[in-house]
């Protein structure tokens, strides 16, 4: 692991941002599937094969194209593009502040090409999905926030190689960071604009007119996201990087069970619970740090 | 310094032309574009022969000047006076009142007394100021020369003053130069006062009721500032007979911390901070063009110029975080509060407070990182804003409403429009444009000294997101079937206007590191000798994002359009049988039509729960910020 750890250190930007492009697919597409076998088990059922996200979205690009109107799917692949763009930006360790306005503009395309076509469901997923984008922003900054106190750099490249343990200097923010990546990975009770779980509804708010490769795509991205996601969950615990990687890959279980235990909260909810949450967690944590130094 | 008296009369004789010369007299549009071309190059010559020399200062023998402006401030009070005795309204009389007997006492009193040095002056902050002013004011005056005919066929019942109008426009220009280049801080208040009169008389132009309200309601609350500034300047030549700016800034703290207070509430009154938010939000009662100008290059940016002029006192005090509060406190409610809007003229207004608000905080925290953004800010945001004003000006009159619930599938019946807003809407809030460049800087100046106010801004950003992105949801969403397209009828002046305010818009981001390099770095410099380091990794990331989405985006766009045909085209889901396009089969055989509303949270962040909060966290603010400034 720690000649892997050094490997990667010894890359250039590119060739960083190349890895990423190339791996993250595979490895959030593999989280993904995980994540349905252990779903299945956890409401008593076989479950599909590991690799089944990867039939999924195959066959997905095999469909006709559907579509309502003709510049829904460009929303989309633009969507793609800058969340790929974000993910690259953070391994490649640019700034984490930039990573986050980039993947903002990311969600942002998703949020257009669910209002772009005018269908009721999806204009009610999209309106959700800025909840959710409203719900989950402060908090976001509030950890690129806190890592600068603590490591006096917004590089991802400088928090990463950070010595000390940043968890025990954030453990407010991390505790609010796990409470939106609820929100950020589509999960119960967060997941209101739209959902993994077929059995919950027909007609999937946002996505409700997305279908065929398009929604692959959406598939893709989500994957993307993902690991940019657990990503900043390592930053956390850079200072070793064995436990990081435990504790991003525990975190994405912890996420499964809590998406297990809880049925859909409503929006005003979601959006004032994780306000507050990021209050209570996030901002004292925040407060604690400007006075110890 | 030719330039400079040249830049503050020119736009006043072609205000007095805009009085005399006859409507419909063809030569009107010639001398008004050739008066704009020239206001739009000056400020640029100024620029381009200033690119590497610091502030300079003008002597100028100005006896007869002083003693005309003199004699103007009174004739102004008095006019004041008579409209507002007219209108049976005696608050303003008050006000007047009180700040004519200082004034007049003062210079009785002290008049003999005075010695200025140093009239005029110039640095690469008035330099900028003079870019926006300029260009984005001589662009909202072309936009009027196709606007305000359209604007007196659709309300007939308005008065036709379109003489008057173009004067005060253009008096307003000359102001706001007066107020940039002014050094001797008596001229800077006599202009400051004529910005508050035009600002007055433009807000009542249609002379209805509701007009009248927010006109008089505009000319309270800068009066109140414009008597807070009297006194301030009375106070400080008492106490330091000190009468200019750039005097202002080296002397003792302690001796000239309570003048300062009171130039920052003078410019809070101006750039419509809380308490004084409502005059902004009163304003949209007047022509699109006055609402543009009042947000973007004059007004508003005046107040924020004039408290950025006088923080560097105030460093380090108690009453510049109370400023910096305030500032927090303005960005955070009233972006708060547009969530809840759906009138499109005040989601802008309240936008336009809530950024102004980030510009003030920077200026209370007063370090080169925060001062580099609030300048940046006030670029972006003056570019940005105008563009949007202008679009909903005109969308005003195609739909007949200036509803955001009414401008569904705007991308259809606008098409042009509905693009040139989308740059504008995305100048405000999405990366890579200037907005979100400068909160990012904003953010990291924040962080250091004051983590309070990073996590206002980690919330107040969220919510600028949502009311900004439900909007563009709005606009682009796209309908099935023919709609009627409404666009040919907008004239060529509005046209040409949008089109540079668009092209500036993502110009200007371009631009920023030249803008960084060459004109604020070297002001920040002057200030504090040190400048703020610009990432450059970070520059060519942005550079990749807005390059990409530059050739990305016509090119899919066009794509999409003609090249891609391999689809199936069908209706959307509507959860039933669909009749037709916007209709379906409902329950008990009824046919339903589908309609889309946004979200506007009224129960959580509905006006008047919030905004009265804020007057009175800032009010509270505010009297500390006296309270501590007076000890």
């Amino acid at each position: 692991m720690n000649t892997i750890h050094e490997i990667v250190l010894s890359w250039g930007v590119f060739e960083r941002m190349l890895a990423f492009v190339l791996l993250a697919p595979l490895v959030g597409g593999l989280l993904a599937g995980i994540d349905r076998k252990v779903s299945a088990r956890f409401q008593g059922r076989y479950g599909p094969p590991v690799l089944q996200p990867f039939y999924d979205a195959f066959k997905l690009f095999q469909k006709e194209k559907i579509i309502v109107n003709k510049f829904q799917d460009f929303n989309i692949v633009l969507f793609l593009m800058f969340t790929i763009f974000s993910g690259a930006l953070f391994f490649a360790g640019a700034d984490l502040l930039l990573t986050i306005f980039s993947l903002a503009l990311a969600g942002t395309f998703f949020v257009l090409g669910g209002f772009c076509v005018g269908s009721p469901y999806s204009h009610l997923g999209a309106e959700r999905e800025i909840i959710q984008q409203v719900a989950y922003e402060p908090m976001i900054i509030l950890v690129a926030i806190g890592m600068y106190q603590v490591t006096g750099s917004f590089k991802v490249a400088v928090i990463a190689q950070y010595q000390l343990p940043l968890i025990l200097y954030l453990p407010g923010v991390f505790a609010g960071f796990l409470y939106i990546l609820t929100i950020k990975f589509r999960k119960s009770p967060f997941d209101l604009s739209m959902s993994h779980h077929a059995h919950q509804e027909i007609v999937r708010g946002l996505t409700t007119e997305f279908s065929g490769s398009t929604l692959a795509l959406i598939e893709i991205a989500h994957w993307y996201e993902n690991v940019l996601l657990l990503g900043m969950v390592y930053l956390f615990f850079g200072f070793n990087p064995w436990l990081a990687v435990f504790v991003a890959l525990a975190t994405y279980l912890f996420e499964i069970f809590i998406d297990m235990n809880y049925a859909r909260f409503k929006w005003q909810l979601t959006f004032g619970s994780s306000w507050l949450f990021t209050a209570v967690a996030g901002v004292s944590n925040i407060i604690v740090l400007s006075l110890m130094r | 310094m030719n330039v400079l008296i040249f830049l503050i009369v020119f736009p006043l004789v072609i205000s007095l032309l805009a009085l005399v010369l006859p409507r419909g007299f063809h030569i009107r549009k010639t001398i008004g574009t050739v008066a704009n071309v020239v206001l739009c190059a000056l400020p640029i010559y100024l620029l381009v022969t200033n690119l590497d020399q610091g502030p300079s200062y003008f002597r100028l023998e100005s006896g007869f000047v002083d003693i005309l402006i003199f004699l103007l401030e009174v004739l102004i009070a008095g006019y004041l006076i008579y409209l507002s005795v007219r209108a049976k309204r005696y608050l303003p009389v008050i006000l007047v009142l009180i700040q004519m007997s200082i004034m007049i006492g003062f210079e009785f009193t002290y008049g003999h007394s005075i010695q200025v040095e140093h009239v005029l002056f110039m640095d690469k902050f008035s330099i900028i100021m003079a870019l926006i002013v300029g260009i984005i004011g001589s662009a909202i005056c072309l936009y009027g020369f196709g606007y305000m005919p359209e604007y007196h066929e659709h309300y007939p019942e308005v008065k036709d003053r379109r003489n008057y109008f173009g004067f005060l426009m253009y008096l307003f220009l000359s102001a706001m130069f007066g107020i940039i280049f002014s050094n001797n801080l008596l001229w800077l208040f006599f202009f400051w006062e004529v910005t508050t009169l035009c600002s007055f008389l433009l807000i009542g132009y249609r002379d209805d009721k509701a007009s009248q309200d927010s006109a008089f309601r505009a000319l309270n609350m800068n009066l109140i500032g414009g008597v807070v500034f009297a006194f301030g300047i009375v106070y400080l030549f008492v106490t330091t007979q000190t009468m200019e700016l750039d005097k202002l800034l080296l002397l003792d703290q302690g001796a000239v911390l309570l003048p300062a207070v009171c130039f920052a509430f003078a410019g809070l009154a101006k750039s419509a901070q809380f308490p004084f938010s409502s005059w902004l939000t009163g304003a949209m009662v007047a022509p699109t063009p006055v609402s543009a100008l009042l947000h973007s290059s004059t007004m508003v940016k005046a107040g924020v110029y004039l408290i950025l002029r006088v923080s560097p006192v105030m460093d380090n005090t108690v009453a510049a975080q109370m400023l910096t509060l305030i500032g927090g406190v303005s960005f955070l409610v009233t972006a708060l509060i547009a969530i809840s809007q759906s009138n499109a003229k005040k989601v802008l207004a309240y936008s336009t407070i809530s950024n102004l608000g980030l510009i003030v905080a920077c200026a209370g925290v007063n370090t080169p990182a925060a001062v580099w953004s609030a300048l940046l800010l006030i670029i972006f945001h003056a570019v940005a804003k105008s563009l949007l004003f202008l679009c909903v000006g005109i969308i005003e009159y195609k739909l007949g409403s200036r509803d955001i619930e009414d401008m569904d599938f705007l991308i259809m019946r606008l098409p042009k429009l509905t693009a040139v807003m989308m740059i504008g809407m995305a100048g405000m809030f999405l990366a890579p444009f200037g907005m979100i460049i400068s909160k990012f800087v904003t953010l990291k100046a924040f962080v250091d000294g004051n983590p309070a106010m990073a996590i206002i801004l980690a919330y107040g950003s969220a919510a600028t997101i949502f009311f900004w992105t439900k909007w563009m949801g709005k606009i682009i969403s796209i309908r099935h079937g023919e709609v009627e397209v409404v666009e040919h009828t907008v004239s060529t002046w509005e046209w040409i206007t949008l089109g540079i305010l668009a092209v500036a818009t993502v110009a200007v981001c371009l631009a920023f590191p030249f803008i960084s390099i060459h004109v604020i770095d070297p002001y920040i410099m002057e200030l504090f000798n040190t400048a703020p380091v610009i990432d450059m990794f970070n520059v060519l990331v942005v550079f990749a994002i807005m390059f990409s989405l530059l050739i990305i985006l016509p090119l899919g766009l066009l794509y999409y359009a003609f090249i891609n045909k391999n689809y199936k085209r069908v209706g959307t889901y509507l959860g039933g049988g669909n009749v037709s396009n916007i209709t379906f089969e409902g329950a008990m055989d009824a046919t339903q039509p589908i309609q889309l509303k946004n979200y506007y949270l009224e129960k959580y962040f509905g006006e008047e729960r919030l905004f009265y909060v804020g007057v009175f966290v800032s009010l509270t603010l505010i009297f500390i910020m006296f309270g501590v400034a007076a000890i």
